[in-house]
């Protein structure tokens, strides 16, 4: 019961700052059709501006103004980059994004130095909010809790119920008859690509003092934020979402469990003393959003809600 | 370019080479380690240790005169990347290579420097392994072109199991580790040595974990809790050793860790008052003894001084250079053959005790400390006010540390 508890707990929270990082990902992707390799480094970005923020002011100040930096950043990036590479087609995008990744990774490393920074949880959150089976349970986790609901909740009201968000709508699938209606949806690319962008930044500001601070975090973060994007369907914000909690709550569970594959797969013959069989679940925790890729793949190549073809 | 040109330039190469040799020359050591990413917590220190220890050498007149270099080269961490490194180094004239952070790395230098000594005779390098601690190293694969300079992981674990031994309220302990050679190493060496010294103790469990890959190690902490532990022994560290304690320090946990690296930069600082009592380590190091000499203090400050980053850790970086320095006067060369022709039985004191190169297999043999977090210290770490205290009986003389060897390795004749 308990380790059922924690697994939920621990893997929603995983899965919502994993959705906050790849819905901006996946919204850039529906608009331009391009996957944005740079995005994970806006993740980055957003984590070392806070901290730098945070050194002169308070993590408070932080939260607020790095995500808008980055979006700022973003926007720039998507008006006078991005645009003038598209003509070139989407090999060109792709390659742009790519590069783009790289110089970020390299600026991070010449400004703030090649280890870890010292990017702590503001003392105001740092203390345990509650004891959950002798186990205490620190509140800047629910502090992350409640800021991701709380931009799920924002980002839901905005594409759904407000005229800006129909209008983003209408210009990710028909981006020319929103223009021949008057709207200006070169400027409306840009302001998504840089709200995307702001929102992995957010995710950055809240994950990056909990987990860790270094130049290695866009890389090691890349891969999974593609995954989620991928099963969830290219260009799918809900599809994002079930995925997002899907993988959180895989890789976290995974650890809590004991089993080895012999367990589970003994009555085929499997010993427990084979190279196969000893392998533990929790020891493949890492590896199952890759496994989930792969069988979404072949299976339901769309992701779980998407509606075009990968 | 006609002849006689070449000629004249031919001379004056010569001229200039001639003169440089008759000047002290630089003895080039690289050094490969992480010194950048999640483990270059690890890496930067010992780099810097080596720097200061090399400074400290060539300060009193060098070795035979000559002067020592440590060049960073970065691996990343990657064995792959390793030997890329490996073979810039020895290209740019390195004859003894400095590496400790990861024996899967140490393993492939070892594979990569056995095979470059057999192809190329009279430029022979000499590996120094300063922390990669399985017991392999100095036994099945023992190699004489290798040296270490750190207690292996059964000797470590001896002086672990020897105090979890003589404490009765530890009943169950639960081992996590990394999930490569060394992790492995350490649970093999405590299930080994627990069900022969304390035969009554439970392994509540023996979890393995991807290695500088987990960022929020909850999870593995609330599955520690849950087990009902009394002690948990580890052999992690870097970036793997601070973020797993920050996660038992926020979950509030109380029990004793064990561990290899407890000295990791960052974990003291992780677990501020909540590390007194609850987090130990054994090493070759122990700033706050009583009874340390006054140049080892001033060494102690001095790093402080030079690196305010980080601490006095890698006391084996610079009992390594002394004992190089040592051979190589012993010698009368800095030929790598004849420095380990030297090295082999040679005794340096060290600031914590007398350290012996182990002819047989060519491992270190000194004195171990168990330290355990104190507020009352003249050193502390991690700019707290917190630091490193031996604890009693903590002292582990280098005979009770030793441990046999299964080593018989090739020689050069």
């Amino acid at each position: 019961m308990e380790t059922l508890v924690f697994a939920l707990l621990n893997g929603v929270i995983y899965g919502l700052l994993l959705f906050m990082l790849s819905s901006g990902l996946t919204l850039i992707f529906s608009m331009m059709g391009v996957l944005n390799f740079a995005h994970a480094s806006f993740y980055m970005l957003g984590a070392y501006f806070a901290y730098t923020v945070m050194g002169i002011s308070n993590f408070w100040i932080a939260l607020i103004l790095a995500p808008i930096l980055v979006g700022g950043i973003g926007m720039v990036v998507e008006r006078y980059g991005l645009r003038q590479v598209h003509a070139r087609g989407h090999v060109a995008e792709l390659l742009f994004t790519f590069g783009l990744a790289y110089l970020i990774d390299e600026v991070v490393k010449i400004i703030w130095g090649r280890t870890a920074v010292d990017y702590q949880v503001p003392a105001a959150l740092d203390f345990p909010l509650f004891t959950l089976y002798g186990a205490q349970y620190p509140a800047y986790r629910i502090f992350i809790l409640v800021v991701a609901i709380f931009m799920l909740v924002a980002l839901w009201y905005l594409l759904k119920k407000t005229r800006a968000g129909l209008i983003i709508q209408a210009a990710l699938s028909h981006p020319h008859m929103v223009g021949h209606l008057g709207h200006n949806v070169p400027a409306i690319f840009m302001a998504v690509f840089g709200a995307g962008c702001a929102l992995a930044a957010l995710a950055g500001v809240i994950g990056g003092n909990y987990f860790i601070t270094d130049p290695a975090m866009a890389v090691q973060m890349g891969p999974i934020v593609f995954v989620v994007v991928v099963v969830g369907g290219l260009g799918s914000l809900e599809g994002a979402f079930i995925a997002a909690m899907l993988i959180g709550l895989l890789q976290t569970s995974a650890i809590s469990i004991n089993a080895s594959l012999a367990d589970i797969f003994g009555f085929l013959g499997l010993s427990p003393d084979s190279e196969v069989g000893e392998i533990t679940i929790a020891s493949m925790g890492p590896m199952l959003p890759f496994l989930l890729l792969v069988v979404v793949l072949m299976v339901r190549p769309r992701g779980l809600m998407g509606d075009r073809e990968v | 370019m006609n002849s006689t040109r070449k000629a004249v330039l031919a001379a004056a190469v010569s001229t200039v080479a001639l003169a440089a040799s008759a000047q002290a020359e630089t003895i080039k050591m690289a050094f490969i380690d992480p010194l950048s990413g999640a483990m270059a917590s690890s890496g930067e220190p010992a780099y810097q240790s080596f720097v200061l220890a090399a400074e400290h050498v060539n300060a009193e007149g060098g070795v035979n005169g000559d002067m020592i270099e440590i060049v960073g080269y970065d691996n990343k961490i990657s064995p792959k990347e390793s030997l890329v490194q490996l073979q810039k180094a020895i290209d740019s004239g390195a004859r003894y290579i400095l590496q400790g952070n990861g024996s899967s790395v140490a393993s492939a230098i070892i594979d990569a420097v056995n095979k470059h000594n057999a192809r190329n005779p009279g430029e022979e390098v000499l590996f120094f392994n300063y922390a990669a601690v399985t017991p392999a190293f100095t036994n099945e694969v023992c190699s004489f072109w290798h040296f270490r300079f750190d207690a292996h992981t059964d000797m470590k674990m001896n002086a672990i199991t020897d105090w979890i031994a003589a404490r009765d309220d530890i009943k169950k302990v639960y081992l996590i580790g990394q999930d490569y050679v060394h992790g492995e190493a350490v649970a093999a060496a405590a299930e080994t040595q627990l069900a022969e010294k304390r035969p009554d103790i439970e392994i509540v469990g023996n979890e393995l974990h991807p290695l500088a890959k987990v960022k929020d190690f909850t999870p593995y902490v609330q599955k520690i809790i849950s087990s009902d532990a009394d002690a948990v022994i580890t052999g992690n560290w870097g970036q793997d050793m601070t973020l797993l304690v920050k996660a038992a320090a926020d979950s509030g946990q109380q029990i004793p860790y064990l561990t290899f690296y407890g000295g990791s930069s960052g974990a003291v600082a992780a677990l501020r008052e909540g590390a007194i009592d609850t987090l130990y380590q054994v090493g070759e190091v122990s700033v706050n003894m009583d009874g340390t000499s006054p140049e080892q203090d001033a060494m102690v400050e001095e790093y402080k001084e030079r690196f305010p980053d980080y601490d006095y850790y890698y006391h084996r970086a610079f009992v390594a250079l002394d004992m190089f320095a040592a051979a190589a006067e012993k010698a009368g060369s800095v030929e790598p053959i004849a420095v380990a022709n030297a090295l082999e039985g040679l005794s340096v004191d060290g600031g914590y005790g007398t350290a012996t190169m182990r002819a047989e297999d060519h491992q270190v043999q000194q004195p171990l400390y168990i330290t355990t977090v104190s507020s009352d210290v003249t050193y502390p770490v991690d700019n707290t006010d917190l630091g490193w205290k031996l604890v009693e009986g903590g002292i582990i003389s280098a005979d009770a540390a030793m441990e046999p060897t299964t080593c018989s390795m090739e020689r050069p004749e």
